[in-house]
């Protein structure tokens, strides 16, 4: 790897973001990865390796590599952090950031936003289903006020990067 | 008993996916009299869009908050993935000035402000905080002794510890083994019970949590359960709903029922099990519903 591809302000850029404040304090003891449900299955996907990364600078080699959308979200790594690095939070920091820059994201997270822009809620409610709630005798679903969910995406710039943003159906893991 | 009143937040997953979580729930709640009280035009928690955008995922969260800060009352959930949103956003917008400077001028273009003056509550905490184990004992006509089940308590509803900020044991997880034993039923241990789901990154990736969720349903039959119990919708769908596809995939036969907590809390309560809509439950559970007579 030649040194141009290192960005040595990576990481300040990275602990801007919410939650990811505490990265350069990660000193490598790797009790994230020990106990992420998610390592054994990936190369890439050892968190250890991505904090170290991010320390690095090796921005363009952690924004483009898909396994960064593996992460369950457990936060079992943020609870057993002994220096109280959020691993978990710095990995969702790269992926809004690749989506940011890249603009390209797993094509079920862009449905997900369509879907809560338009309606108010992460699943197209087929009318069959309003339905059967009342056949249940469970009271209407409120119609969510989407001229203001529309609003949140519009200040957020996010609505925009939806319309330019490409999208991937899966992430392959080898055996 | 007047603090008994919450503002039901349902979310996406329940209305869309699972009527008999939400039945059973009401019904076991309005027994218990606790007080639901319909939210308006809500919208999604904003959990799913927090790995593409956390600053409109805060906004969106900030929006329901809101809506409960105007009816002056507390936010109750059923769901792990709710609870953890709306609890973050409303810790993290309470103690980080800067960043509910920031969501407020998002609110502000919808002529809404946070304020911080709720909180919010998941079922497992009504339960166990409101009610409490003794008096919820006092409504158990129906004891379930004899039965053996196994608990997924699930992970945001322990996870990030310092954020949920509840007393349960985020490694393993004990508030709903109690709930658990209060029905009379027995709670059996198995291998890394807080292990997650995997149902999160389902739409990127099947085979992970297919095998995480096989290896869990190896582990709960080992230990003799006749059940697993759950307390979010998206744990449910997971072992639930996609169990027999599991099955298919690795050639192996559990025929493990999974009801939610509000289902068999139900049951000890004197419920029927078609009034707790038992039977749409993917995987029947004939053999359970014999052992306890219902």
């Amino acid at each position: 790897m030649s040194i141009e591809k290192i960005d040595p302000k990576f990481k300040r850029e990275i602990e801007s973001m919410p939650g990811a404040e505490r990265i350069r304090f990660c000193f490598q003891c790797g009790t994230c990865t020990a106990d992420c449900v998610i390592a054994r299955f990936s190369d890439f996907y050892k968190p250890r390796k991505i904090a170290r990364m991010v320390q690095l600078g090796l921005k363009e080699r952690l924004l483009s590599n898909d396994d960064l959308w593996l992460c369950t979200t457990c936060f079992t790594c943020v609870d057993h952090c002994p220096q109280e690095v959020e691993v978990s939070s710095i990995v969702r920091a790269l992926r809004n950031l690749s989506v940011k820059e890249k603009r390209v994201m797993p094509s079920v997270y862009k449905t997900f936003a369509t879907n809560i822009m338009r309606t108010g809620y992460v699943y197209l409610m087929p009318a069959s289903r309003l339905k059967r709630r009342e056949a249940e005798g469970l009271p209407p679903l409120p119609k969510s006020k989407v001229e203001d969910v529309a609003k949140l995406f519009e200040a957020s710039g996010f609505s925009e990067i939806i319309e330019s943003a490409e999208s991937f159906e899966k992430v392959e893991v080898g055996d | 008993m007047s603090n008994l009143e919450y503002l039901l937040y349902l979310g996406c997953l329940i209305p869309y996916r699972l009527a008999s979580y939400e039945v059973s729930a009401r019904k076991v709640l309005c027994k218990l009299g606790v007080k639901l009280v319909e939210m308006p035009d809500f919208n999604c928690c904003g959990f799913p869009v927090a790995p593409v955008n956390y600053e409109l995922a805060l906004s969106l969260a900030a929006r329901n908050l809101c809506l409960a800060e105007q009816q002056k009352m507390n936010i109750l959930t059923l769901c792990n993935g709710c609870f953890g949103t709306l609890n973050e956003a409303n810790k993290l917008l309470k103690e980080d000035k800067a960043l509910r400077d920031k969501i407020n001028e998002y609110l502000q273009k919808i002529g809404m402000e946070f304020k911080g003056e709720i909180s919010v509550k998941h079922i497992v905490h009504l339960l166990t905080e409101d009610i409490g184990l003794e008096r919820l004992k006092e409504h158990i006509v129906n004891p379930l002794n004899g039965l053996r089940v196994a608990q997924h308590t699930g992970c945001h509803l322990v996870r990030p510890a310092r954020k949920v900020d509840r007393g349960d044991d985020p490694d393993e997880p004990k508030m709903l083994k109690d709930l658990i034993r209060v029905t009379g039923a027995e709670c059996v241990d198995y291998m890394d019970e807080a292990e997650c789901c995997g149902n999160t990154i389902i739409g990127v990736n099947e085979d992970v949590p297919f095998e995480l969720a096989r290896e869990k349903l190896e582990r709960i039959k080992a230990a003799g359960a006749q059940a697993l119990i759950t307390v979010c919708p998206s744990c449910h769908m997971m072992y639930d709903f996609n169990q027999p596809r599991i099955e298919r995939k690795f050639s192996e036969k559990f025929d493990l029922p999974v009801l939610h907590y509000t289902q068999l809390l139900g049951l000890a309560m004197g419920l029927q099990p078609e009034e707790l809509r038992l039977n749409q439950l993917r995987v029947k559970p004939v053999e359970l519903l014999k052992h306890i007579n219902a």
